[in-house]
């Protein structure tokens, strides 16, 4: 599909015009096979890995991650960032734990621990778009606020009295089988998909990360939406919260640490461009299985956390990096083709 | 042009997933006989842990067809440990040996390893009741205070004036401690060694300090300090070295070998204890493999053979002691110094 604005006439065709072989092109599809591939070579390595119930169960692992990289995408597909997001787990759980020391009951233990994820969410959004600082400085300020709030509150101590009915968030399966949080992320993404894909809201979302400057004279209100996906992105991260502290029914202030990179990881692998403006949420859904996957199968071998780190972030800088090389080399090359161009007049 | 970018990433990604490939075979190459015993930690690259390692790998040896599997998450959360021991419950391991760094969180995913069958004990950092077989501790309350007035007797000659000088007033373990001091020399063959003074320092290395020069104000007799803390041992030990009283004045009690090394070589130390990593590591591999294999079992007031470290006695919750601490002295501490 090309566009030519010269030209006197041309047309936007409101969709990419099908054919298999540019289907079979799409970063999603590359990612599909990326994940068989998984697959195949975890089921040879391990005999524990082509296991229905060990597969459901290691849904458990990067759920909770899996439903902040959906508004994390939004996020930095509008050219933001959020590092916070480990940090208002821990803030929400501390507030669950609180509640619950108090005898707040299963509801008003939910509300407080999404309540405080938008609030935290909001407060992020507020330095960014109401004093406009970049979001990358602010919520690596707020990475430290919040978790240092939860460190003030909790010490070296930690909250475990939990009520009973918290447990099936965390712990729960459906059809006896599924975790209900992997379900939970199933339909959330099919939301987030339709959000992004198929409405108004989610072309802004587009025209702000491609040009916001432009988006903004064409009357949309850049701020409002960038400040609301802050606010998503908070409520996601409290939902997370009330998930993982249901989980393993306990909060201390280290919860979740360093989980923002893994999230983040999952965003960009699924083709979200981390300079904003692209990416799609299938391909996030993808990229969410396939981390989960290599680190299960990695897991099924024993082979220690920080390999597993290792291999992830060498994974993030090749996926970065190779379109930009590529890019920087395909401009050379035309810029070379044209100064031969004109070496021949 | 987006062609080419996804085609070359995709080949990067393919080959990267391929390379990974090659690493997997190569570790995977477990046998599937072999009694397989993971040892989950706190963190790695703890010197306290891979001791704990040696230990275990020792056990494993010493076993034949034991398969220790070491591992720890990235960092020291419970919810890092969660995904591990469930990725070890996928792999029907035959033990799990944890140091938990939560005593409730890993509860719910030890408890359905154990439903699948595979025998969870703890030990160092225990696990609560209801998720374990078996707590193994690396000493009890009783053994530690009769090593402590043991050692105290050596380096005071058997009679004389002792002080102790512990953390805060309200550290609960300590305050244990020195009540079984206090019985242990209430016995009769403990009586010419006097206890004349407690004091606190706060487990901060200046207030310690203080306090101990206080003693030697006050108690110009003093043979021996007891501090029951790797803060106020060092911090004692500094005062005697610093005011000159090496070889009047000695000081012991619970410390590390990799901050008493120096003490012991100047001589103000003659021999502190603390639990030996390497020996608890082994035990807890040992026990867990008897009790997965059932050649033993957890059940209060149960005995379980654990190799060279001899019998360990289940007591009423499930939990055991090891043995008594381990001494060091000149003779050792050099080699130790650098293990934890």
């Amino acid at each position: 599909m090309t566009i030519d604005p010269d030209t006197e006439r041309y047309s936007i065709p409101d969709k990419a015009k099908w054919s298999a072989w540019t289907i079979f092109q799409t970063w999603e599809v590359i990612l599909l096979a990326l994940l068989v591939l998984v697959f195949i070579i975890n089921s040879n390595a391990s005999p524990y890995f082509l296991n229905v119930y060990n597969l459901a169960d290691a849904t458990f692992n990067f759920s909770e991650k899996a439903i902040i990289a959906l508004p994390m995408a939004l996020v930095i597909i509008m050219r933001d960032i959020d590092i916070s997001v480990a940090s208002i787990i821990a803030l929400c759980s501390m507030l669950m734990g609180v509640g619950a020391e108090a005898g707040i009951g299963v509801p008003g233990l939910i509300t407080i621990g999404m309540v405080g994820g938008l609030v935290a969410g909001g407060f992020n959004g507020f330095l960014v778009t109401g004093l406009g600082l970049p979001a990358i400085v602010v919520t690596i300020g707020t990475f430290t606020l919040f978790r240092g709030i939860a460190y003030v509150v909790l010490g070296d101590g930690a909250v475990t009295t939990y009520p009973e009915g918290l447990r099936f968030f965390g712990q729960g399966y459906v059809f006896g089988l599924i975790p209900f949080e992997f379900i939970l992320f199933l339909v959330l993404a099919a939301i987030f998909g339709v959000i992004l894909h198929y409405t108004v809201i989610g072309c802004r979302i587009y025209a702000i990360g491609n040009n916001p400057i432009a988006a903004k004279f064409t009357g949309i209100p850049v701020d409002r939406y960038r400040f609301a996906a802050f606010c998503l992105v908070g409520l996601m991260a409290g939902l997370a919260a009330v998930l993982l502290t249901s989980r393993i029914g306990s909060t201390r202030p280290n919860i979740a640490m360093g989980w923002e990179l893994e999230i983040i990881t999952m965003v960009v692998l699924g083709g979200v461009n981390i300079l904003g403006g692209s990416g799609t949420i299938p391909g996030v859904v993808i990229a969410v299985l396939l981390v989960g996957m290599v680190t299960f199968g990695f897991g099924l071998l024993n082979v220690p956390g920080i390999i597993m780190t290792v291999f992830i972030g060498a994974l993030l800088i090749i996926t970065i990096s190779i379109p930009i090389l590529i890019q920087r080399l395909r401009d050379r090359a035309r810029v070379r083709a044209q100064q031969a161009e004109a070496g021949k007049d | 042009m987006k062609r080419f970018i996804s085609l070359a990433v995709a080949s990067v990604a393919i080959s990267f997933v391929v390379a990974s490939a090659a690493i997997f075979s190569s570790i995977a190459g477990a046998q599937a006989q072999d009694v397989r015993i993971a040892m989950l930690v706190k963190s790695l690259g703890n010197g306290f842990f891979d001791a704990a390692n040696k230990g275990g790998l020792e056990a494993a040896a010493e076993l034949g067809n034991v398969k220790l599997i070491f591992t720890a998450p990235t960092a020291p959360t419970a919810e890092g440990q969660i995904e591990i021991i469930n990725n070890l419950t996928a792999q029907n391991v035959d033990a799990i040996v944890i140091s938990a760094n939560d005593p409730t969180a890993l509860i719910p995913a030890t408890q359905r390893a154990m439903a699948r069958g595979i025998t969870v004990i703890s030990f160092d950092s225990g696990i609560a009741q209801e998720g374990r077989k078996m707590q193994l501790n690396p000493s009890n309350n009783e053994l530690i205070g009769i090593k402590q007035i043991q050692m105290a007797s050596d380096a005071a000659g058997g009679s004389g004036e002792i002080a102790i000088l512990s953390a805060t007033a309200q550290a609960t373990n300590q305050n244990i401690w020195i009540e079984e001091m206090r019985k242990e020399l209430a016995k009769p063959n403990r009586s010419s060694l006097k206890l004349v003074d407690v004091v606190f320092g706060d487990d901060q290395s200046d207030k310690s300090y203080q306090e101990a020069q206080g003693l030697f104000a006050r108690f110009p007799d003093l043979k021996v300090i007891i501090a029951p803390t790797t803060v106020g041992i060092a911090a004692a030990a500094q005062a005697v070295r610093d005011e000159k009283r090496v070889g009047k004045v000695f000081v012991t009690g619970l410390g590390l070998p990799s901050e008493m090394a120096g003490h012991v070589d100047s001589g103000a130390v003659k021999s502190f204890a603390i639990w030996n990593p390497i020996d608890l590591g082994y035990t807890a591999t040992y026990a867990a493999y008897q009790i997965s294999q059932g050649k033993a079992t957890s059940e209060p007031g149960a005995s379980i053979p654990v190799g060279r470290m001899g019998t360990l006695s289940i007591g009423a919750t499930g939990e055991a002691a090891m043995a008594e601490p381990f001494t060091y002295d000149a003779s050792n501490v050099n080699d130790f110094k650098d293990i934890f």
